[in-house]
């Protein structure tokens, strides 16, 4: 009987076990597998003459310049906006909202709801309300307006999280000597959750570079470098997803892989800074 | 003898009215003495103590009636609370400095009062140190942090943080009940000095401990107070049976 028993546990034991181990090979090597495909396929065509130079759809220039460039103004455009709004929310709901009351609960459940639909309803949006009814056009700003309602759940949900992390010893020893609430808040509170609002301002970033159709439906296509923010910008990805449109000869197949590249590189750059901020918070609150 | 606080038919409910966890309380603390509360877990002890700084404001839902007087001054009506917490300071039971190093956790509450001056910042963290016997064990390391003190030297630098603060009274949860023998003997010393200029009020699940350090003791049992007396009389000739049955150890 214990024998049969032992017997049955063991079996189930390495079944697991060969699950677990077939889940994360699975996980790692596909994505070892596309990182390389990629990068095999593009690294090649990726100089400087590529990313520093200009844009042109009838191949004079096949540089991506002004997309490295448009996507920065959208990402410092969205997270300019999105991350005060966002931030100022999340310190709300933690720090001044009654738990429980109304207006959390309608705040709670806009943000949950925003965070599921799909960002081509938020691209629709920009295109109707931000580019159409007030009139910005297609343009940088119309995009990171968009962009900012696209990545504002992610921003207040992580920092609500970081916030709400922070011991509550903190906020008793401080209100305890007598500190106003603001000199808590922005002095105690906020940097002790710093290292995950960077965090949650990073993985927004990640968003706004990888995102194609919101952008391109109220930023447009113009592969020139914008020269305000009422002007129309292609981000990388954008370009991408318009590159892929047209893969007819061989250079525009390499056109897109070194793009793709470009990309893959910006995305484990944001990682790597990502970690390394996270970890110099940890130092510097010990 | 002057009561520096004053508690009169106290009654405090959590929950919005749920549950009711003071009994009409009534107390007077005297200035520049010892004042020990005890009682069995959950008879409202740290309840109480924090009624006198308005720590409870910070908890949602709870609901107090009565009145207590912090100088003759009734500290529920037209009283700023931020100023009654620096009058009334708080130490807790489990040792809670900031994520910072430990000059800037003495120097907390007053630049938080917004004073800048270093001069004054200086004199202020060397003198709470001083004060709460923690200068000589950190005084090459002012600019390290906070979190690298042991647990004992944790506390006392808590202690500081509020002497700093120069407040009349000090109110203290449990200070010691995370702490080893030697480092609670080093916080009763303390207080016991401490006493000659604040007045302080403690709570403790130590009998030993009361007897040690408090003038007055007040026996709490289910939110009810049932005696307050001198420590030693409090002890040694209990008025009430249950007081006597707690003292002697037969419950809680
Ligand atoms: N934040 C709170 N919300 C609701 N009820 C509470 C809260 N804090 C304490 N209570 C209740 O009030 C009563 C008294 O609690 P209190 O913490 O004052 O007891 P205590 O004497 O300090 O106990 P202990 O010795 O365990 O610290 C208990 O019934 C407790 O459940
Ligand atoms: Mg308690």
């Amino acid at each position: 009987m214990s024998y049969t028993l032992t017997r049955a546990r063991k079996i189930q034991d390495t079944a697991a076990k060969a699950l677990i181990w077939l889940g994360a090979s699975l996980t790692v090597g596909f994505l070892l597998w596309i990182l390389w495909y990629i990068l095999s396929n593009g690294l090649a065509h990726v100089n400087w003459e590529f990313v520093s130079s200009d844009y042109t759809s009838i191949g004079e220039a096949s540089g991506i310049w002004p997309m490295i460039v448009s996507t920065i103004y959208m990402v410092l455009a969205s997270i300019g906006v999105a991350a005060p709004i966002g931030i100022m929310t999340a310190i709300y709901l933690t720090e001044y909202a009654k738990p429980g009351s109304k207006l959390v609960k309608v705040i709670r459940f806009c943000t949950e709801s925003l965070a599921g639909i799909p960002s081509i309803i938020f691209g629709l949006f920009g295109l109707t309300f931000f580019v159409g009814v007030l009139g910005l056009g297609f343009s940088v700003l119309s995009g990171a307006l968009t962009l900012s309602i696209l990545i504002l759940p992610v921003i207040i949900r992580t920092t609500e999280e970081a916030l709400m992390a922070v011991p509550q010893s903190y906020r008793e020893g401080s209100y305890g000597l007598g500190a106003p609430k603001i000199y808590t808040i922005t002095r105690l509170i906020l940097p002790s959750a710093m290292p995950g609002i960077v965090t949650s301002i990073v993985l927004s970033i990640g968003r706004i570079i990888g995102e194609s159709a919101p952008v391109f439906l109220t930023a447009g296509m113009v592969a020139r470098i914008p020269e305000s923010l009422m002007d129309s910008g292609r981000t990388l990805t954008v370009h991408l997803y318009k590159l892929t449109q047209e893969l007819y000869t061989i250079h525009e197949w390499n056109q897109a892989y070194a793009t793709a590249t470009v990309l893959i590189v910006v995305v484990l750059v944001i990682n790597t800074i990502t970690k390394l901020i996270a970890s110099r918070f940890n130092k510097a609150t010990y | 003898m002057m009561n520096k606080i004053s508690i009169k038919d106290l009654n405090l409910y959590y929950g919005n009215g749920a549950n009711h966890a003071l009994h009409g309380i009534n107390l007077d603390i005297p200035a520049r003495q010892v004042t020990a509360l005890i009682g069995p877990s959950g008879c409202g002890k740290s309840t109480l103590l924090r009624c006198l700084n308005r720590m409870n404001d910070l908890i949602e839902g709870v609901k107090i009636d009565g009145l207590v007087t912090l100088d003759e001054q009734d500290i529920y009506q037209n009283v700023d609370v931020a100023s009654l917490r620096i009058k009334v300071g708080m130490v807790f039971q489990k040792a809670n400095p900031f994520p910072m190093s430990i000059y800037d956790n003495i120097a907390y509450g007053l630049r938080a009062q917004g004073v800048t001056d270093k001069k004054t910042l200086n004199e202020v963290v060397e003198r709470s140190l001083r004060s709460a016997a923690l200068w000589d064990e950190v005084k090459d390391r002012l600019k390290s942090p906070a979190f690298g003190l042991s647990g004992g030297q944790q506390q006392r630098l808590c202690i500081a943080r509020t002497i700093a603060m120069e407040p009349d009274v000090i109110l203290m949860d449990e200070p010691t009940s995370a702490l080893d023998p030697i480092a609670t003997k080093k916080i009763e010393d303390l207080i016991q000095t401490l006493k000659q200029k604040y007045t302080i009020v403690i709570v403790t699940h130590s009998m030993q401990q009361a007897r040690r350090i408090s003038d007055r003791t007040a026996f709490f049992l289910m939110g009810d107070l049932v005696e307050h007396n001198n420590t030693n009389i409090l002890f040694s000739t209990p008025a009430d049976d249950r007081t006597r049955g707690y003292v002697n150890g037969d419950f809680g």
